[in-house]
């Protein structure tokens, strides 16, 4: 999303940059500094080497003192720059979701009818508007009168339209297609879910998460202890003399030290998990929400529409004796020629597979529609045969001296989970279709996966216990519960969470709304009721119930790179003491075997320091793309996923510094810095 | 290596290992208030102190209470010793008419044997009275380690989900249950092995040289039996146990190192009891066992390599026996120095003074990370520390809010975590950088180049660590040290502690979260790895610098062939 719409708008693109610059150098700011801790001690270091610089009494120490603080001030920018740039993905997501709102002007009505134009801004909870076809919906509300066709894609992306009646909610932003609605506004400007969304992946309304708050505190306590450190270092080494150690060096090993690169990226993660969760359509209430999905122990998720495809398809067709396939494929196909629901279409589909025939002449006749009376549809034809397909108790009901078999293949399918269409020409019984409930490919790997992350998924369904475990077996499920009604769900979820579970669950109508607001991440369907928007913490726009496996992985994903950024900034250090400690006292005599230390072969003690900060520096934009796309996620168990993290953030952490303070002490080398 | 040493080796290694499980379920029963054998002698006794003091077995404190008992109890304890060291000069038990002990010295003593440190500003034997040894000293060296050890089952209990008890009912079952039994047990095997314990003066002998030779001697099987339970580790006498009327034999030399690790290896034990998580406590021994191996061969094969300088003079084969005690050997003197600088008991059988730097490093190893099993309960709670920030670090990259225990490791655990953490290089570097920076402080150096600073360090490091040894060579009786290193042990002891108590209670007051497979595993090879890797970086990033200035360069110069006149 924010890729296209940088494409769609090349013009915008050099404000952008200069966006992005400008945010760069305002966060320096020391005031906005202060809140980030790490950062902010390495701006003091900066402001101590500067005065240095300039009251430097040589030639050369002005020279190390100007270049020590050149380093402080790129390692400042790349910092400010990486939220900025993280900020600046975000906008661009949140221009183009603006743009579908631009200039949106209401009809507003007024007592007795009547209706006034107003802006989209003037707009308030409990008003009542009115769109014409073509109009853009002005805000979030709710369809009080008419039906339409809306064209939802500027919000899900989703081109095919979708109808509209009342007590459907509307988003803003969307486009009425047909027809006219009524609409009542719930949301004030600024609290509609598109404002919120734009909120949330701008930055603006940015809180720290719990986790965020607590990593921050560490580091600002490991910031203490680096500070402590090296504050007492000067006086410590003063028992070798007056001037062992240069002030400027001192600031370089404290900048090294302290946690800089997770301290520069931590926002960014942030505001980038964010914007990940944004583009898959996912509006989240606040950043807490997400981080919450990591922790998510049971996912309850709905049978119909989530596990399965929405609608049961026809897989079989199971004549009786006397019977060929081939006559119940054709007749069922006939009585299905007006029956436009997905169930009918599945019928002809498989009639047309069993037939080996792609079309059939179309038949003359009077269409019999479904009705809840009689539970069957069908054809009456022409010739005078009435073709019916329906439940089979109706049908049998219909039909003289129903053959056993009949039943029996109708028990058979209702054993499997499957769900059993009689079909009957006048009198006579055909046979059985075989309706079933499709689970939607992938998902059983999934479950597998999420199974072994130790996330338990539940399937909740109103369907009979039958059918239900005949599906959850197939979907490969931890645990089903059938015959649920919303109170259930609710039941299930309280029994949850007293175990101290974290809970998950998806839900649309207005009897989801207490177990959604129970639910520890409840993400509400936006084709759902506002009452259960309103209930959840999440809104998917796109309406697609699998789509919480998706905001859990970002959940963790979040975790885990703020996690791996801590491990590697604080497993760097190692190296920058090999760089540093022996190089600070080279110039002491009775020191001098420390230069043993100096295992990566330094050539030079200035060399060295401005090398381990150089590195210091540079690793901060190279890791910016882990930070904003988030360390790569393999849903796994804990403990395999701790080794590999371990290994190529803690292991590897230790090792690259090595190997690049030594390749940059070499290109030093080049320039006669080192 | 010769078999003395890995005989004794392997008596202190293998005879802590077959204890722990027993001490540890024993330790367990007792402080959950089931049955055990002592039952009947002393059940009728402690619920008479509990009568007056007015407390029972369940009226539970909260962690504040708790702390402030503690810290309450240690002050009224301090300044009773204050008191009673002022005057001993007109207290009974004084043949050798000591006068009253100085206004600095009492407050450095007291300070030091209420904080379990033991550091001693002054020679036993030429100080203090037996009265003020026995009444006073030996008192707080039974009442001291159990408060600690009261504190430590307080945090066991809050993590592992229990209230955290009452510290008198603590205290009194951790004396009457624990130490006063074992002392009685050490204290009759020391005897048995030669260590006199008498109120008679000291012995006034004629050498064969026809000089006279006075010999100190004194109450001292019982003492250096609950030196040694209690991690005490003050010497009756100033030589401490390389005086062989303190540490006469190979037996005593074994037996004072399995009592310095008995209780505090059997507190690991019974956190997997407490905690219902043996395997993590197995976890934990095997972690603070890898260093301790570690320190072992640290010490022992350098000094056992001899100083490099005498080697290049042909004088080699025989070791760096400079400050040992020569009847324990190599072996004795490595497994004893390992188990006081581990067990932070602070007695010593050689003088740290005269390591070569490497052994050196391994016993400032020991005082910086504190946990290598540790005081009893002192040093759980910080090897539960470590556990926490590592899994907080570390626990982040399984995709969770980290857990410890089942209980999420927040902003309030984590913070108050790494605060205990920070305070203990906080008093080692402000106090050696403070004393390095004043005459005062610099007046106590006698040595020179990195021996010299590594003295200040050891100094303050073994205050902070409540060790209580000491690298000679340091004028620790200067005014400036008596209350520097006086004021270091008392935070080094409380706060870290408090603290601690603190993040035990808001774990406590937190709701269970169950484990799944989705939650780190604290009980593997892999979390043995994490935890002993993240605890060696923490502290070699805390003190590689000031490690680099001292034994560290000291090492280079020796490799060197650099001599001081």
């Amino acid at each position: 999303m924010a890729t296209s719409a940088v494409e769609h708008q090349p013009a915008k693109r050099p404000s952008r940059m200069g966006e992005m610059a400008r945010d760069t150098i305002l966060k320096l700011n020391p005031r906005i500094m202060v809140h980030n801790p790490v950062m902010f001690v390495v701006e003091v270091g900066t402001v101590i080497t500067l005065w240095l610089t300039a009251t430097a009494n040589t030639g050369p120490s002005r020279e190390y003192d100007g270049l020590v603080t050149i380093i402080l001030i790129l390692t400042l920018l790349f910092a400010t720059f990486a939220e900025a740039y993280a900020e600046s993905r975000g906008r661009a997501q949140a221009d183009s979701l603006r743009q579908s709102r631009a200039g949106a002007r209401a009809r507003a009505l007024k007592d007795g009818g009547a209706w006034e134009w107003v802006e989209g801004a003037a707009l308030r909870r409990g008003m009542r508007v009115q769109i014409e076809a073509g109009d853009t919906v002005p805000g979030d509300g709710v369809v009080a009168e008419g039906v339409g066709a809306m064209d939802e894609s500027a919000i899900t992306g989703e081109s095919a339209s979708v109808i509209k009646s009342p007590g459907d909610s509307v988003t803003g932003g969307t486009v009425l297609l047909s027809d006219h609605l009524v609409v009542e506004i719930t949301a004030d400007p600024g609290q509609t879910f598109l404002d919120r969304m734009i909120a949330l992946v701008e930055g603006a309304e940015r809180q720290k998460t719990p986790n965020e708050i607590a990593l921050s505190a560490l580091l600002g306590v490991l910031t203490l202890i680096f500070v402590m450190v090296v504050v007492t270092l000067g006086p410590i080494a003063h028992y070798y003399g007056p001037h062992v150690v240069n002030t400027t060096t001192l600031v370089a090993l404290l900048v090294c030290l302290i946690p800089t690169t997770i301290g520069a990226l931590l926002s960014a993660i942030g505001i980038a998990g964010m914007n990940r969760v944004a583009k898959i359509n996912v509006v989240a209430k606040s950043g807490r929400a997400v981080e919450v999905c990591g922790d998510i122990d049971t996912l309850i998720l709905d049978k119909t529409g989530t596990i399965t495809i929405g609608n049961r398809m026809a897989t079989e067709f199971l004549p009786v004796p006397g019977v060929s396939p081939e006559e119940l494929a054709e007749v069922s196909w006939i009585a299905s020629t007006a029956d436009t629901t997905p169930e009918g279409r599945s019928v002809v589909e498989l009639a047309q597979r069993i037939l080996h025939r792609a079309e059939m002449a179309a038949p003359s006749g009077e269409p019999v529609p479904f009705s809840a009376n009689t539970r069957m549809s069908g054809i009456d034809l022409a010739d005078g045969r009435r073709l019916r397909k329906g439940a089979v108790d109706a049908i049998i009901s219909m039909v003289n001296s129903p053959p056993a078999e009949l039943r029996n293949n109708a028990e058979r399918v209702a054993r499997d989970g499957g769900t059993p269409l009689a079909v009957a020409v006048d009198g006579r019984a055909l046979g059985i279709i075989r309706l079933k409930d499709i689970v939607k490919t992938g998902l059983k790997e999934r479950f597998a996966e999420f199974r072994a992350m130790g996330i338990r998924t539940v399937m909740a369904t109103g369907d009979n216990r039958i059918t239900a475990e005949v599906i959850a077996a197939e979907a490969g499920v931890d645990d089903v519960l059938a015959e649920v009604n919303p109170e259930g769900k609710l039941a299930l979820i309280q029994k949850e969470q007293a175990e101290g579970k974290l809970v998950a669950m998806t839900g649309d109508g207005t009897n989801d709304a207490p177990a959604l607001a129970q639910a520890d991440v409840g993400l509400a369907m936006g084709v759902g009721t506002m009452a259960a928007k309103e209930a959840g913490n999440m809104v998917d726009l796109d309406s697609n119930p699998t789509k919480l496996l998706d905001v859990v992985e970002v959940g963790k994903q979040l975790l885990i790179t703020r996690g791996a950024l801590t491990t590697f900034s604080i497993s760097n250090d190692i190296a920058k003491y090999f760089a540093i400690v022996p190089a600070m006292f080279a110039a002491v005599p009775i020191l001098h075997g420390l230069s043993a230390l100096n295992i990566m072969g330094l050539k030079t003690p200035q060399g060295a320091i401005l090398s381990a900060l150089i590195f210091n520096a540079l690793i901060i934009p190279a890791l910016i793309p882990f930070a904003v796309r988030g360390v790569k996620y393999r849903p796994q168990s804990a403990d395999r996923l701790l080794l590999r993290n371990i290994f190529n953030w803690g292991v590897l952490g230790v090792i690259i510094p090595f190997v690049g303070i030594w390749g940059i002490d070499h290109v030093l080398g080049l320039f006669g810095l080192a | 290596m010769t078999v003395s040493t890995i005989v004794s080796w392997a008596v202190v290694i293998g005879g802590l290992l077959l204890l722990l499980k027993p001490m540890g379920t024993y330790m367990y029963k007792v402080f959950t208030f089931q049955p055990t054998l002592l039952d009947r002698p002393l059940k009728p006794l402690e619920n008479l102190i509990f009568r007056i003091i007015h407390v029972t077995r369940d009226s539970d404190m909260t962690a504040w209470e708790y702390g402030v008992s503690f810290v309450l109890t240690n002050m009224v304890w301090a300044l009773m010793a204050y008191t009673l060291l002022r005057v001993q000069g007109a207290l009974p038990f004084n043949p050798e008419h000591f006068s009253n002990v100085n206004a600095g010295l009492a407050f450095n003593t007291s300070a030091s044997f209420t904080t379990n440190t033991n550091w001693q500003a002054y020679s036993g034997e030429n100080t203090m009275s037996y009265f003020s040894q026995f009444a006073v000293l030996e008192f707080l060296q039974f009442v001291t380690p159990a408060s600690g050890g009261a504190v430590g089952l307080a945090f066991i209990r809050g993590v592992s989900g229990r209230k955290l008890g009452n510290f008198f009912v603590d205290l009194t079952l951790l004396l009457t249950r624990v130490l006063l039994p074992l002392a009685l047990i050490f204290g009759v095997a020391f005897v048995a092995a030669g260590v006199p314990d008498t109120l008679a003066p000291y012995l006034h002998l004629h050498t064969l040289a026809g000089q006279t030779q006075i010999v100190p001697r004194g109450p001292i099987a019982g003492w250096e039996a609950i030196e040694h339970l209690g991690q005490n580790g003050g010497g009756f006498t100033n030589a401490n146990s390389a005086n062989p009327l303190e540490n006469p034999s190979a037996m005593t030399n074994v037996l004072q190192s399995i009592a310095m690790g008995l209780v505090p290896v059997a507190f690991f034990y019974m956190f997997g009891l407490f905690s219902g998580k043996k395997r993590l406590a197995w976890t934990l021994i095997a972690v603070a066992g890898t260093l301790f191996l570690a320190m072992l061969a640290m010490i022992y094969f350098p000094e056992a390599a001899g100083n490099p300088i005498i080697n290049a003079l042909g004088l080699h084969g025989h070791g760096n026996y400079v400050g040992t005690e020569l009847q324990q050997g190599m072996g004795g003197t490595s497994i004893f120095e390992t188990s006081t600088m581990s067990f932070t008991t602070g007695s010593v059988a050689s003088a740290h003074d005269s390591f070569l730097p490497i052994p050196g490093l391994a016993v400032f190893l020991g005082m910086f990370l504190n946990m290598v099993f540790g005081g009893k309960g002192v040093g759980l709670m910080n090897m539960l520390m470590f556990v926490i920030l590592t899994i907080f670090l570390m626990g982040l990259m399984v995709g969770r809010t980290p857990e410890f225990l089942g209980k999420k490791i927040e902003a309030k655990e984590v913070s108050l975590t790494a605060i205990a953490f920070l305070l203990h290089p906080l008093l080692i570097l402000a106090g050696s950088a403070l004393a390095v920076s004043t005459s005062a402080g610099m007046a106590g150096v006698f040595n020179a180049g990195p021996q010299g600073l590594s003295e200040i360090l050891y100094g303050f490091t073994s205050g902070a660590a409540n060790n209580g040894s000491a690298f000679g060579g340091l004028g620790a009786s200067l005014p400036f040290y008596e209350v520097a290193i006086g004021i270091t042990m008392i935070i080094g002891r409380y706060a870290s502690v408090v603290v601690m108590l603190l993040v035990g209670e808001s774990l406590l007051q937190k709701k269970a979260v169950p484990e799944t497979s989705g939650t780190m595993r604290t009980d593997t090879p892999l979390f043995w790895g994490i935890l002993l890797g993240s605890v060696v970086v923490l502290n070699a990033l805390t003190f590689f610098p000031i490690m680099a200035l001292g034994p560290l360069a000291e090492h280079y110069l020796l490799v060197a062939h650099h001599l001081f006149s």
